[in-house]
């Protein structure tokens, strides 16, 4: 009697796998030719009305600025467009979801997107984490999507069909080695930096290979650990080489404290730093020690360039406030990706791909915009900033690498 | 009773709590199918509840039922997720080896954790544990200065294969519950509850209560590994800041709503939420405010959770749940202590 039960729960088990196995595959199969057939569809005679664009930004979550200000950036762009007939003489249509920046809720997003909206493109996600969850998705089913501000190498390695709108961590340590070496006309340079963060590493090992082999000389290279307090030690070694400039590639909280223990030990050096110093606080926390410091950045409102002056001037008509380097690039993303759009005249996913890797001087707000085709990073200029008297940043100069 | 029974009853529970079920919704689901079509989206949604189900119930063993208060299990899922998706990427070992790996890991974190932080008792052991789940979370961040380069620290590690299927979710969740049910209503169960319920006595009455809390945390932590296995093979990336403390408070309110001490109950309300955080989504700012005002109304008129202590039995479903009948009658109401 138990043997006979046995058997059967056994069995039972072996169809039920089989059968719950089976639910899984099939969606999978033929769904993806399926997939693969909808962006093709619109380019047959019965074409759709308008442009489905999907937008994954961290909306509500821990950081919800950042994912508030992609938005409005978004919006801007598409309102402008439509206003101008819309591309290929649709409307562009915005599906707009949040994921809370959190990586499972961008995948979410994404396959939302993807599957119930049918969108033709994808912008997002803010950070790398969430675009590095999203990308696979995206790649497997042939939708092209760009994020405006994940600097993660890795995230456009994920395929041919992922794109971003911003520069990657380590060039700005090269914006900055060239912009000391030559705008500046420094000779020597002395690094501190937080050796378990990837980001202020990375800036730092950077801006040392590249301030070398313009032909200047980093004369000492200092390590500090997170949330370390006290850097008179390594300030001390730095000291004894008086070097002309001093490279912070960490973010403003720890760049403030370190700036004052500069100033209190009486070295005379220019500090710079990377787009980590981009807040209001860094003049608080640094006060007049900062003052006279170099970072570069995304985007400045001060940019000259039309393009920065058009977009600054609608950002403020339309939300009352001034744009910051999210909402520039966040813009200059949807842009690039309409102007593909256009160019490849279809709303095919593999046609706007190979269009979007061969955008070529595109004229960005953030500045003049090239896609490299082999990584899909972006070949453009950065802007450096200057911390002025009262913790201002002022427009400085536009460094090509 | 005699050992065939035993075992014929063992067989029988299996196939009441784990297979019938599976075939109904099986066929439920392939009903869906045939009606509406296929559908990515909410197979993603599915799969992701199943994940779901597995981190509540297994959270709900050490919380609900054990009574510890336990605030590190993203901590044990990220122990399963690098372990199994390592696994799987640099070793090339098949999913299901991997994924066994994964949780006997998380699970060995667990007794690790345990032995030490379980002499604490209510908050101190929630601050211990969400300590816990910092430090590995640390651990995988510096995880490039201590020698293990190939997980790359706070870049994380992408181009894991996707194994999770929603058939691999669903099964791996039938059998979470059908294991946790098992225990919770064996000997070793009751023992657990007896230390919920008032740990001076269980101690007066010869339970090693010592013994019981690692052992939940053992459990627990292993099927916590289990789903971050799942977890990593289903989002193809390991990546330190997906198991951070709001991942823990996320089960935790799972577990809450629920009802602690209410394995079915927990399971209802990881899927509830699961589905009800994707149709918020186009909410956009609203979304984090109808979800929370929901959560306080659900509190407010259900303080012990959805379903208290009690386990769902309806009509049909009577008899899935094994020695059901024969337990509720034993251990009368169970609130919340």
């Amino acid at each position: 009697m138990s043997t006979a039960k046995r058997l059967v729960s056994l069995v039972c088990l072996v169809l039920v796998f089989a059968l719950v196995a089976g639910c899984a595959q099939k969606p999978a199969e033929p769904a993806k030719p399926a997939e693969q057939a909808k962006p093709a569809e619109p380019a047959k005679p019965a074409e759709p009305a308008e442009i489905k664009i999907g937008v994954v930004a961290p909306i509500t979550g821990d950081v919800a600025t950042f994912g508030v200000n992609t938005h409005r950036g978004v919006e801007l762009a598409v309102k402008q467009l439509n206003d101008k007939g819309g591309v290929l003489g649709k409307k562009v249509v915005l599906k707009v979801e949040d994921d809370k920046n959190q990586p499972t809720e961008t995948a979410a997003a994404v396959q939302k997107l993807i599957t119930q909206d049918k969108v033709t493109a994808i912008i997002g996600s803010v950070a790398s984490k969430c675009t590095l969850a999203g990308a696979p998705i995206a790649q497997s089913n042939k939708v092209p999507m760009i994020s405006p501000t994940s600097t993660n190498e890795k995230v456009t390695q994920v395929g041919e069909y992922i794109f971003r709108a911003c520069f990657i961590d380590p060039f700005q340590g090269a914006v900055m080695a060239k912009f000391a070496y030559e705008n500046l006309k420094v000779k020597t340079a002395a690094c501190l930096f937080d050796v378990t963060n990837d980001y202020t590493k990375g800036l730092a090992e950077s801006f040392k290979a590249n301030f070398e082999k313009l032909g200047g000389k980093v004369v000492e290279y200092q390590t500090y650990n997170v949330g370390d307090q006290d850097f008179k030690p390594q300030l001390t070694k730095i000291k004894a080489q008086n070097p002309d400039v001093l490279f912070l590639s960490d973010y403003y909280n720890t760049v403030g404290l370190i700036a004052k223990q500069v100033r209190e030990m009486g070295l005379k050096c220019i500090l710079l730093g990377g787009d980590g110093w981009d807040s209001a606080e860094l003049g608080k926390i640094g006060g007049t020690a900062i003052e006279g410091g170099y970072f570069s950045n995304h985007y400045s409102k001060d940019a000259k360039n039309p393009e920065a002056v058009a977009f600054l001037d609608a950002f403020k008509k339309a939300y009352n406030e001034d744009p910051d380097a999210l909402a520039a690039l966040a813009y200059d993303a949807t842009m690039i990706l309409c102007d593909a759009i256009k160019r490849a005249g279809k709303l095919d996913g593999g046609a706007i791909k190979d269009a979007m890797s061969s955008t070529k001087d595109f004229k960005a707000v953030s500045g003049s915009i090239t896609i490299d085709p082999a990584t899909r990073n972006p070949i453009k200029s950065a802007v450096v900033l200057k911390v002025d008297k009262g913790g201002k940043f002022a427009f400085e100069a536009l460094v090509n690498p | 009773m005699s050992n065939a029974s035993a075992r014929s009853s063992f067989a029988a529970g299996f196939l009441r709590t784990f297979i019938a079920p599976a075939v109904i919704l099986a066929i439920l689901y392939q009903a869906i199918v045939a009606a509406f079509g296929k559908n990515d989206y909410y197979m993603y949604v599915l799969t992701l509840s199943c994940m779901n189900v597995i981190l509540a119930t297994s959270l709900n063993l050490i919380n609900g039922f054990t009574g510890q208060f336990s605030l590190g299990h993203a901590g044990f899922m990220a122990v399963g997720a690098y372990l199994a998706g390592s696994l799987t990427k640099f070793t090339h070992w098949p999913f299901v080896p991997a994924l066994v790996v994964g949780a006997i890991g998380a699970s060995l974190a667990g007794v690790l954790v345990g032995l030490p932080t379980l002499r604490l008792r209510g908050d101190y052991l929630a601050i211990a544990t969400l300590g816990f789940g910092e430090i590995i979370r640390m651990l995988i961040i510096a995880s490039d200065q201590i020698g293990l380069k190939f997980l790359e620290g706070p870049r994380g590690v992408m181009g894991i294969t996707k194994y999770t299927s929603f058939g691999w979710a669903y099964l791996l969740a039938g059998i979470s519950v059908w294991v946790l049910t098992n225990f919770i209503w064996s000997t070793h169960g009751r023992a657990c509850v007896s230390v919920r319920e008032d740990e001076v006595a269980a101690e007066a009455m010869g339970v090693n209560t010592t013994r019981y809390k690692v052992m939940a945390f053992c459990i627990g932590a292993g099927f916590a590994g289990l789903a971050g296995g799942l977890h990593a093979h289903f989002l193809q990336l390991l990546h330190p800041s997906s198991y951070d403390f709001l991942k823990s408070v996320d089960y935790l309110v799972m577990v809450v709503v629920g009802g602690m001490g209410s394995l079915t109950g927990c399971a209802v309300a990881a899927v509830f939420l699961t589905v009800f955080n994707e149709v918020l989504r186009r909410a956009l700012e609203l979304r984090m405010l109808i979800y929370a005002i929901c959560l306080v109304i659900i509190m407010l008129t259900r303080p012990q959770g959805l379903l208290g202590g009690k386990e769902i039995s309806l009509g049909a479903f009577k008899y899935l749940v094994p020695s059901y009948g024969r337990s509720r009658a034993g251990s009368g109401e169970r609130g919340l202590t």
